[in-house]
């Protein structure tokens, strides 16, 4: 017979929580007296992954901090449905000045915290690609060079949702925006264009680097752990569906951030010093369709006839992180790295 | 005491005996000097507690300094020209969030084309981002008004601009006596914030506010900033009794010669010392020197210039398509009075203000509503000959001095006059990246220059 | 502090936004019918059983299990878990080994000493039940626990009925059958030993009868044969053996049918010495009665099939087979294609039928097709008198059997109480498609440990091992809790509003509906399909 473990436990660690598990092996949003750091009464969207995500990373960061953690927040959806006066969804210290400058406004709060001898009380901020990969871009970049003591988190929605859906820098390939509609041989966002944040967070070689989904709290949570136990400039990029902006139904959030993943579209790994040291493999790989199919974003990649030229190049992008990060234990390592199709709209 | 020092160094010294918490800093000309200073302190120990932060822009900069005031700390930074309006938008916010930021703003033309000397186009751009806006006369001046400047900006949660002519003060040398520590420490009592980012007391600071209470914010902070002249008057007096030097009591306003004065010239900054040394040999001519630019101290304004006939408002920046930018605030201030208000926009992107001209305009007969100090005349008719196609189009809206300025006063004024701005030359000497002429927007970050 | 007016809010404040006025639809938790539960002819509620398992409280689950089902140990060997057939489990990797986690409580029951629950207080009411066999023994547990007064007469020297005397002891030790039987009857059970019952109208004093004679005839099928050719009943066979002894067979044994009976009667030939069983079926293997796992097992140990084929004629040694055919309606036809088979002995295991001469003299009782016929509260055509078991129209095993008993109990004691009983009310059936599979860790079942088919044809060992502490709670782990909260907290943790909060009662979560936008993420997300969207009420 087989050694079988009692380590095993039904949902394992997959679940938010298992009454199977000792207490300290849960996850902090299955405890009952979590803190909520962003609270009922918010205006987010039926189903919106920011808010989840952002519960998800404060908690846990309050949690590990001992709740001595102060937020500076960018413009954008996030602050606008926690904050309208005169109700605010927040339960944690948190300042909002703009758009652009939130790494900067952390940087100069870590500054403050340092200038008192207060090191004891921790920086995040956080902020939507937006305000992250565009226009928040040079603070971030300032921010990470000089090593301030903050750890920046993205909730990534993949577009500029709060002003009705336009095209980012995070905008992935032929997805339809309201800036990029999906018209003409190349449909949606162009391929090859954007930024991959993480990877240039790691060109700074700060002492952190991760990137998670709403969909794999667990590995979400350790992430946070693991990032508010360090010094110095941190940076995780949450990946986070938006019904509104993707055409999904509300009820999708979550499995589309855990399809994303599975995908390989969005590898999610974590970095030191400029040196990726682990990546969650991918349980269960799928073809890119299965993602992209239920998104009102790509439908225009499944009209009659479907663009199953344009779904090729997404799948290459797929394979080439796949590759590149070894996402999937069930595929030996490629010696040499993956092309992809550079061809406009090919 | 006395010492002989350059301006930029006075200011310097000065924020530090406030005790500042953090100061974020980016490099810009004229404004460097200052935060290398304070830089070098922090390095040395000899400032202590505070943080020294070299940001990758103005943007930056005054950002950092939102967070690290509603931290709780005491914040400054200096800035000039472009990276002034390169940060509008942050400085707008940090008056809205109620930040008692202090930031010296070493005055310098805005550019295209770009210009690195001093005229006062940048801090006028944003006298109504929300700051209190103060006007150093002279280096003495600077010096102290930083010390109100924070005690003014703690009291009330508003920032505080202190506008300083770049060049013409930042890098002159002269005696200056920067208060001595337990002065500045009797007047400026530790920082305590009006709100402040605190796990024992969480609040959510910068909220959107809609259509519902937004005129009320804007209301109330209008409310709080027009406080500020009677708060400066009682804070400055506080200050120069400590410093017993009854003398360097600052105003909002201060006034010259303008008992019996027929003419009263306005102006802001170190031209007013031009200007006194000027109404000290023409008859009937006075000088009211605002320090207080905003809020605009309009009944003390009234009050100073009520017996004049004649007002004329020196301006170092223009409000192109407009004419003077102070005028205008004069002008509201003695509504319903009936005396003539004449803008002169002078000392532009550095042009020095000669006292030969000055006195030559304020003995002229008859002024217009707006005149070019020492307009190259010759240039302009060129110019707008070449262009003589749409001649007939091309009626100015001003009244300039039609005559050749080369005839005034026997000397062509249309040289540059390097010894004019001999005071800056050694800033230019420093400074070989003038050529190509694009870099010496910014200087090369972690290059001290002049040092 | 002295915050500024608008531009600083309090902590929390958002609470007061009551956001479930954007809802249209509002989730609400379920409990569905597990296919596992709905599949149980013994009705165990076997997620139920299993969500503690998985806990490691095996007491409290052999607990739960016991309310519907008295004998777990044998259960667990014998029962053909038609659960493992219906579990959800199978569609994604394996079932869950239901079977074998139940045999394993009733070991650890049997090995502790665990006792079963005190029967209520005495009704005053008294039942006799008839025959002692699953069926029997079933609804005078279940009737017993209620307070009734029951006696049991059988026939047989020892109570067991068909898992006594037909069920082989490699597949079935007598030690654990006994221990089962003996601890229910030590409840307070009068259990009368070679007491058959042949006059209903002759006794007295019970206020209801059960009957459960079960099906002990062999099925006489016309095999002409000479006279001394060796031919027995397969029940003849198992029984002799059961009891000990050791029917002389011959090298060779033919056995004749395809159930599961003849399964055993082939496997106990091969164990009695036998170099040679056979099996000779007139259909095919795909619709051979038997269960497929008795197949398995008979192939493994060596056992022969001869489908398509009918014995025509015994005769000493040797046995002529015809060849059939299925016609297109899956009938067999004979072909006239004649063969000759070298066998010692026949053992006939062509199926069993009713002795029901008992209600015979019954006024009412209508006996159709062999069986006895009862209504929907299992009672017979005479008033107070139940059947249930092999005897009535079923399936014929030993799971329906004590289903049977189960629902026979709970009518008597309606009837006892001069009511009906009334049905469990109706559940919709938690199916595969409702689930997030997603969560559950990825588990192969755990097999368990099984004799090498050498080793047990030398001797009546039992073939199949048990799981140990551990095993036990990985496979009950194994369980996904089809249709039933089983508190993975992933509703309360995906909620973006924070509208779901943790309670000690009921599913151990509410859904706090002032906050709840009716986003339905919970609904998705909840791997075992336990909360269900339905229209906000007007």
């Amino acid at each position: 017979m087989p050694a079988q473990s009692v380590k095993f436990y039904q949902v394992g660690s997959r679940a938010v929580g298992n009454r199977l598990l000792d207490a300290e092996l849960r996850t902090e949003q299955s405890s009952a007296d979590r803190r909520n750091s962003i609270t009922s009464g918010h205006r987010a969207c039926q189903g919106c992954g920011e808010a989840l995500g952002a519960r998800y990373v404060l908690d846990t960061a309050a949690r590990v901090t001992g709740g001595r953690l102060v937020t500076v927040n960018a413009t954008g959806c996030l602050e606008v449905f926690s904050t309208p006066y005169p109700e605010s969804a927040w339960q944690v210290p948190w300042l909002h000045s703009l758009f652009a400058n939130a790494a900067s406004v952390a940087s100069g709060v870590a500054a403050a915290l340092e200038a008192q001898g207060r090191t004891d009380i921790r920086v995040l901020a956080q902020g939507g690609d937006g305000g992250t990969v565009d226009i928040g871009f040079a603070c971030l970049s300032g921010m990470f060079e000089r090593g301030d003591d903050v750890l920046f988190v993205c909730y990534d929605n993949e577009a500029y949702m709060n002003t009705g859906v336009q095209r980012s820098g995070a905008t992935p390939a032929y997805a339809r925006t309201a800036t990029t509609e999906a018209v003409g041989p190349i449909p949606g966002s162009r391929p090859g264009q954007g930024k991959d944040l993480p990877r240039i967070a790691m060109a700074h070689e700060i002492p952190y680097v991760a990137t998670a989904t709403v969909a794999e709290l667990r590995d979400l949570e350790a992430k946070v752990e693991k990032a508010m136990s360090m010094r110095g400039p941190r940076y995780l990029h949450v990946l986070v569906p938006c019904p509104l902006g993707w055409g999904s139904a509300p009820a999708e959030t979550v499995r589309l951030a855990r399809l994303a993943q599975r995908s390989g579209l969005f590898p999610v790994f974590e970095a030191e010093h400029g040196e990726v040291t682990s990546v969650l493999p991918i349980r269960d790989r799928i073809p890119v369709e299965e993602y992209l199919r239920p998104q009102r974003r790509y439908a225009h990649l499944f009209n009659d006839p479907p663009r199953t030229d344009l779904i090729e190049r997404i799948q290459q992008i797929a394979d080439r992180n796949v590759a590149r990060y070894h996402l999937n234990p069930h595929e030996a390592p490629r010696e040499t790295p993956l092309e992809i199709s550079h061809e406009e709209g090919a | 005491m006395r010492r002989q020092l350059e301006g930029s160094r006075a200011i310097a010294e000065t924020v530090a005996r406030c005790r500042p918490g953090v100061i974020p800093a980016y490099p810009i000309t004229p404004q460097t000097h200052i935060v290398e200073a304070l830089g070098t302190m922090v390095r040395k120990g000899t400032l202590t507690s505070c943080r020294f932060l070299t940001v990758e822009s103005e943007f930056a900069a005054m950002s950092a300094a939102i967070g690290a005031s509603l931290t709780g700390s005491r914040v400054y930074t200096a800035t000039s020209s472009q990276g002034l309006l390169y940060m509008t938008e942050a400085v707008f916010n940090a008056a809205g969030l109620g930040a008692p930021i202090v930031m010296t703003v070493a005055n310098r033309a805005i550019g295209a084309p770009i210009n690195i000397w001093n005229d006062q186009s940048d801090s006028m751009a944003l006298r109504d981002s929300g700051w209190i806006q103060l006007h150093a006369p002279d280096n003495q001046a600077a010096a102290d008004l930083h010390v109100l400047a924070f005690r003014l900006a703690e009291e009330l949660s508003v920032p505080v601009m202190v506008c300083v002519d770049g060049f013409v003060l930042t890098h002159a040398f002269e005696p200056i006596d920067v208060p001595e520590q337990e002065i500045v420490d009797a007047v400026l009592p530790p920082y305590r914030p009006r709100q402040v980012l605190d796990p024992d007391a969480p609040v959510t600071i910068g909220a959107m506010v809609g259509p519902d209470a937004f005129t009320e914010v804007k209301y109330l902070a209008d409310h709080a900033l027009r406080s500020a002249p009677a708060v400066f008057e009682r804070i400055a007096a506080e200050f120069a009794d400590a410093v017993g030097a009854p003398q360097r009591r600052a105003c909002c306003v201060q006034d010259y010669s303008t008992t019996g004065a027929d003419t009263v010239v306005v102006a802001l900054g170190s031209v007013t010392g031009t200007l006194r040394d000027v109404v000290d040999s023409v008859e009937g001519v006075g000088v009211l020197t605002v320090t207080m630019y905003r809020p605009f101290p309009a009944e003390q304004v009234r009050a100073a210039l009520a017996g004049a006939r004649r007002i004329v408002v020196l301006e170092r920046a223009l409000a192109s398509g407009a004419g003077g930018i102070v005028t205008s605030d004069v002008r509201s201030a003695l509504a319903g009075l009936d005396v003539p208000v004449h803008t002169v926009i002078a000392g532009l992107g550095g042009r020095p203000i000669g006292a030969a001209s000055l006195r030559e305009l304020l003995t002229r007969p008859g002024l217009g509503d707006v005149t070019f100090l020492d307009l190259r005349e010759d240039v302009i008719d060129r110019e707008l000959g070449r262009e003589a196609v749409h001649e007939t189009d091309r009626e100015t809206a001003y009244e300039t001095d039609r005559e050749p300025v080369a005839e005034r006063d026997g000397q062509p004024a249309i040289e540059f006059d390097r010894e004019a701005a001999g005071e800056f030359d050694r800033e230019l000497d420093s400074q070989p990246a003038l050529e190509p002429a694009g870099e010496f927007d910014r200087e090369p970050a972690g290059e001290p220059a002049g040092a | 502090m002295d915050t500024p007016f608008a531009i600083t809010l309090g902590p929390g404040s958002s609470s007061v936004n009551r956001t479930g006025t954007w809802r249209t639809e509002r989730p609400v938790y379920v409990d569905r019918l597990p296919p596992c539960n709905q599949a149980c002819p013994a009705g165990e509620n076997v997620q139920g059983w299993l969500y503690t398992a998985e806990e490691g409280d095996y007491q409290t689950a052999w607990r739960q299990l016991v309310a519907a089902n008295p004998f777990p140990a044998v259960m667990g060997r014998v029962c053909y878990h038609p659960c493992e057939t219906a579990c959800n489990r199978a569609q994604l990797d394996h079932a869950v080994g239901i079977n074998s986690v139940e045999e394993f409580l009733g070991d650890e029951a049997i090995r502790r000493g665990w006792v079963l629950p005190t029967p209520a207080p005495d009704t005053g009411k008294r039942v006799l039940v008839v025959g002692a066999g699953p069926s029997g023994l079933s609804a005078a547990y279940q009737l017993c626990m209620l307070g009734h007064h029951v006696e049991i007469r059988d026939s047989a020297a020892r109570p067991g009925g068909m898992m006594r005397y037909a069920i082989p002891t490699f597949r079935l030790p007598r030690d654990v059958l006994d221990a089962e039987i003996d601890r229910l009857l030590a409840l307070g059970i009068d259990f009368r030993p070679n007491t058959p019952v042949t006059d209903l109208t002759a006794e007295h004093g019970f206020d209801a009868v059960f009957l459960a004679v079960g099906a002990q005839l062999a099925h006489r099928a016309y095999v002409p044969a000479a006279q001394s050719a060796r031919i027995l009943d397969a029940l003849e066979l198992l029984g002799d053996t059961a009891a000990g002894g050791r029917p002389l067979l011959g090298r060779t044994v033919a056995v004749y049918g395809g159930g599961n009976t003849a399964m055993d009667a082939a496997r106990t030939a091969r164990r009695l010495g036998a170099d040679e069983a056979i099996i000779v079926y007139r259909r095919t293997r795909e619709r051979m009665p038997a269960n497929d796992i008795e197949v398995t097992d008979a192939l493994e140990e060596g056992i022969r099939m001869k489908w398509l084929s009918t014995v025509k004629h015994a005769d000493v040694g040797v046995l002529t087979i015809e060849r059939m055919e299925l016609d297109e309606k899956g009938v067999p036809q004979p072909t006239g294609e004649l063969e000759e088979l070298r066998a010692d002995a026949l053992v006939l295991a062509l199926g069993q039928d009713v002795d029901h001469t008992l209600v015979d003299t019954l006024p009412g009782v209508r006996v159709e097709g062999g069986v006895v016929q009862v209504d929907g509260h299992m009672m017979t055509g005479y008033p107070g008198v139940f059947a249930g078991g092999d005897m009535v129209p079923s399936a014929r095993s030993v799971t329906v059997a004590i289903g049977h008993g189960a629902a026979a109990a709970r009518n008597i004691d309606a009837w006892l109480r001069g009511t009906v009983a009334t049905p469990e009310p109706e559940r919709e059936v938690a199916t595969f498609e409702r689930l997030n599979t997603w969560y559950y860790s990825d588990a192969p079942e755990t097999v368990r440990p099984r004799l090498d088919a050498a080793r047990r044809v030398s001797d009546f060992a039992e073939v199949t091992g048990r799981l140990d502490v551990d095993t036990a709670l990985y496979e009950a782990r194994r369980c996904m809790s089809c249709g039933n909260c089983f508190g993975c907290d992933n509703c309360y943790g995906v909620c973006p509003d924070n509208a779901i909060v943790k309670v000690r009662t009921g599913h151990g979560y509410a859904i706090d509906l002032d906050y709840c936008k009716g986003c339905a993420l919970c609904v998705t997300e909840c791997p075992a399909g336990a909360i269900d969207m339905i229209p906000e009420p007007d």
